[in-house]
């Protein structure tokens, strides 16, 4: 007599994983990785290898001692995070205070929520934000784009294009004499540029989001909301006087807009769940961003327009509900 | 072929496997012993009317409706009445059934068995409907709904569409296809009776892509049958659900909790419209349907034309037996179809499909943590949002599951074939929709 397996349907699985998720995110990073090696050299492996040992040791310890539970670095998901807090940090960061963002991306954003698909924030920007603010001389002086020319310790740094543009408006100057100052948009593309070591190429991070688009993992809602919404805020701004406000071209190329927008926001774990939802969401950080850019005391304001809108995403996802089957729309957001 | 519609909202691509499709329909002997089951339909089981050691014709009724939702029974062999005792069934649990100890196979006088296609239709829309209720009829796509009740739209309602469904969206199976091949003129006859029946004058039959034999073969065959059309679709899991086969083929949205009556439509599947063909023309009531044999493994992946009752041990033995690897057995296809645990379950009124898995496919995967990623969301046709709807379920908020409108799942398993943390989000999904549709219920008693 045979012994069966009984089980509910379906009785198949797709060979969609959370690993296949997280490596194809990984994947869809080697460009900006390979562009800030380029051009910030060996520190720029330093960090972005502290970093991610830093993130999947703290995430096995957590596991291990605190949670109890079975091991889950296997996921992919810290190295996620590891590669995205170098991103978001100066190549010259000391590597105490790396692996001090690490802690807190992980110990403190996602574990302490239960890990994996429970924090509320994207952990990466907890973490970037938390060094911001403890250590805003480190967090701020961007070394120059001089590749492995330079030895380990011998580095130049300086503002980033949006520090300058920030400082300068302030002190009275016009945009056409601070774009002599700035960097061309070709080097803003290629990623020839100060800033932290994924932001700076366009290029590089622009294939990634299609990579992503074309496996799956992200859909286009919430980059094109996001950077459409930045695109129409400040050529608004920028038509009203072209010499007070850099033009859309400036605010998508510099800073951290397109990796916020490709890989920070898009984050699943902290985004909304519908496409309406996303849309919104994505609105919203582009609204903040411009603002924080513009009006705020930082002359950033990505990371934390995401965090902000990361703490709205409940309620977004209560409003918005998908396109009902047999339901009329307009009756189909309940509370 | 013009345009390839489909239905709008979510859906999935498993991999379509379906081995069979090219083996032609083979008559299985009747079995030595036959296990009848009373209850065959979706509705009330059947009351037996023979008794203990009755001899019994093929065809003979066997058992009468015991409600307005329930068909009768008829006898697929000739033979003896062994005894009305409990049998096991494709759920797992003991029911009511008949056994009938098979002599020789001698069947009723009144049934026609030529070959010859009646294609003269000579009765009225209540003749039509009263011989598919007299011969049996269920819906033969699996949902096993008594065919006639379809055909008698509430009051206040008009049936507008017939839609003849030959998507077969599931993985593996090849029932629907090879009728489709092989009884296109005789669904095409029981397409034109269903359409007198209901007083309609356009039919339409959606057959998916992976198909353009049987769309090719059937939009020959429609040609001269006025107001009967072919509709190619796009292949696209869960297609031959009801309500989004009426949305692809049609573009109407059946209301939430309401029947495809309430847009026009009626929608009956190609074996059902085959059996109308017999029922009316040939006067034979419901007791053989055709049941694709498959697996990855199974030697010689089949469709058979089997007797109501037959264990499925004899399917899988003309299948050239079970393979050394087995490790689960569906009945169905592998997306909605049962896992049963024994091969002495007999085929009923509702099979389409034995599919045979080896233990590499047999379990799922580990379940992991959520990561919110909304694939669940994105691939559900009924716009529903599982990963909520289970988390609610899995501790016990009905209230929420029924704002969230659980009762509309159709429980197809997109959402569990989807998800990246391989939750079993279905299993959480049923559980919600039993107890939510308990509380609904016993809200109406009280009110």
């Amino acid at each position: 007599m045979y012994k069966f397996t009984i089980s509910g349907s379906p009785h198949v699985k797709s060979d969609e994983s959370t690993k296949k998720i997280m490596y194809g995110v990984v994947f869809a990073m080697i460009p900006a990785m390979l562009v800030s090696i380029y051009f910030f050299g060996f520190q720029a492996i330093r960090v972005l290898v502290l970093a991610s040992i830093a993130c999947i040791f703290f995430e096995w310890i957590i596991q291990k001692y605190l949670i109890k539970g079975p091991s889950t670095i296997n996921d992919g998901s810290a190295l996620v995070t590891g590669i995205l807090l170098a991103f978001n940090v100066p190549s010259n960061l000391p590597s105490w205070m790396i692996i001090v963002g690490a802690l807190v991306a992980i110990g403190m954003a996602k574990m302490s929520f239960g890990g994996l698909g429970r924090n509320i924030f994207n952990p990466a920007l907890v973490a970037r934000v938390f060094l911001l603010i403890s250590f805003p001389v480190q967090m701020t002086s961007w070394p120059k784009p001089t590749g492995f020319s330079k030895g380990l310790t011998d580095v130049i740094t300086g503002p980033t294009p949006l520090g300058i543009v920030k400082e300068g408006l302030g002190a009275g100057k016009t945009m056409s004499e601070l774009r002599t100052e700035t960097p061309s948009y070709v080097q803003y593309l290629v990623g020839q540029t100060g800033g932290s070591i994924g932001e700076v190429s366009a290029i590089a991070l622009l294939l990634g989001g299609f990579y992503m688009l074309w496996k799956k993992i992200i859909t286009w809602h919430i980059p094109v909301s996001m950077l459409g919404t930045v695109i129409i805020f400040t050529a608004i701004l920028w038509g009203a006087n072209p010499e007070h406000y850099a033009d859309p071209a400036f605010h998508l190329l510099t800073g951290g807009m397109l990796l916020g927008a490709i890989f920070m926001a898009t984050d699943m774990v902290s985004s909304p769940m519908t496409h309406g939802g996303q849309l919104v969401y994505g609105f919203g950080i582009g609204v903040l961003t411009i603002l924080i850019r513009v009006w705020g005391a930082y002359p950033e304001g990505v990371s934390f327009a995401i965090l902000i809108m990361n703490a709205v995403v409940p309620l977004i996802n209560q409003g918005f509900k998908p396109k009902r089957f047999g339901i009329k729309p307009g009756i189909e957001i309940k509370s | 072929m013009g345009i390839l519609k489909t239905f709008a909202l979510g859906g999935v691509h498993p991999k379509e496997n379906k081995l069979s499709a090219n083996a032609a329909i083979e008559v299985l002997d009747p079995p030595k012993q036959a296990f009848i089951p009373l209850g065959q339909n979706l509705g009330a089981p059947s009351k037996p009317v023979v008794a203990r050691g009755e001899e019994v014709k093929t065809g003979q009724l066997l058992a009468e409706a015991s409600g307005f939702i329930s068909t009768p029974i008829h006898s697929p062999v000739s033979g003896k009445v062994f005894k009305i005792d409990n049998i096991l069934n494709a759920s797992g649990y003991k029911q009511l059934g008949i056994i009938i100890n098979v002599e020789g196979d001698e069947w009723m006088e009144d049934i026609d068995r030529s070959e010859d296609i009646v294609t003269n239709i000579d009765y009225s829309s209540e003749e039509i409907i009263d011989k598919i209720k007299k011969a049996g009829l269920v819906g033969m796509g699996g949902a096993t709904f008594p065919t006639y009740v379809k055909l008698m739209p509430p009051p206040g309602t008009k049936a507008e569409y017939l839609i003849i469904n030959g998507v077969e969206c599931e993985p593996y199976l090849t029932s629907d296809h090879r009728m489709m091949l092989e009884k296109g003129r005789e669904i095409v006859v029981g397409t034109q009776l269903l359409m007198k029946a209901l007083k309609v004058d356009k039919a339409i039959i959606g057959i998916e892509n992976n198909k353009p034999d049987a769309i090719s073969h059937l939009t020959e065959l429609v040609k001269n049958a006025e107001g009967i059309s072919v509709q190619a679709l796009k292949v696209q899991y869960p297609q031959g659900g009801e309500k989004q086969l009426i949305k692809a083929t049609v573009n109407r949205e059946v209301p939430s909790g309401k029947l495809p009556i309430s847009v026009g439509c009626v929608v009956q599947n190609v074996g059902t419209a085959f059996a109308v063909y017999e029922a009316v023309q040939k006067n034979k009531p419901l007791f053989e349907r055709v049941v694709t044999v498959t697996g990855k493994d199974v030697k010689k992946p089949s469709n058979f034309l089997v007797r109501i009752g037959t264990p499925v041990q004899q399917l899988i033995d003309a299948a050239e037996g079970l393979p050394e690897s087995t490790a689960k057995i569906i009945n169905g296809g592998p997306m909605m179809g049962k896992a049963i645990s024994s091969t002495e379950v007999p085929i009923v009124k509702g099979s389409s499909g034995i599919l045979i898995m080896k233990e590499e496919e047999a379990h799922r995967k580990t379940e992991s943590a959520c990561i919110r990623c909304s694939k669940c969301t994105y691939v559900c046709p009924m716009g529903l949002e599982p990963f909520l709807l289970s988390r609610v379920s899995r501790v016990g908020k009905f209230d929420i599951a029924e704002k969230e409108m659980i009762m509309d799942c159709i429980e197809c398993g997109s959402c569990q074939y989807t998800c990246p943390a391989n939750i079993p989000l279905l299993d959480y999904l049923r559980l919600g929709k039993n107890k939510t549709g308990a509380i609904i219920r016993s809200r109406g008693k009280t009110a």
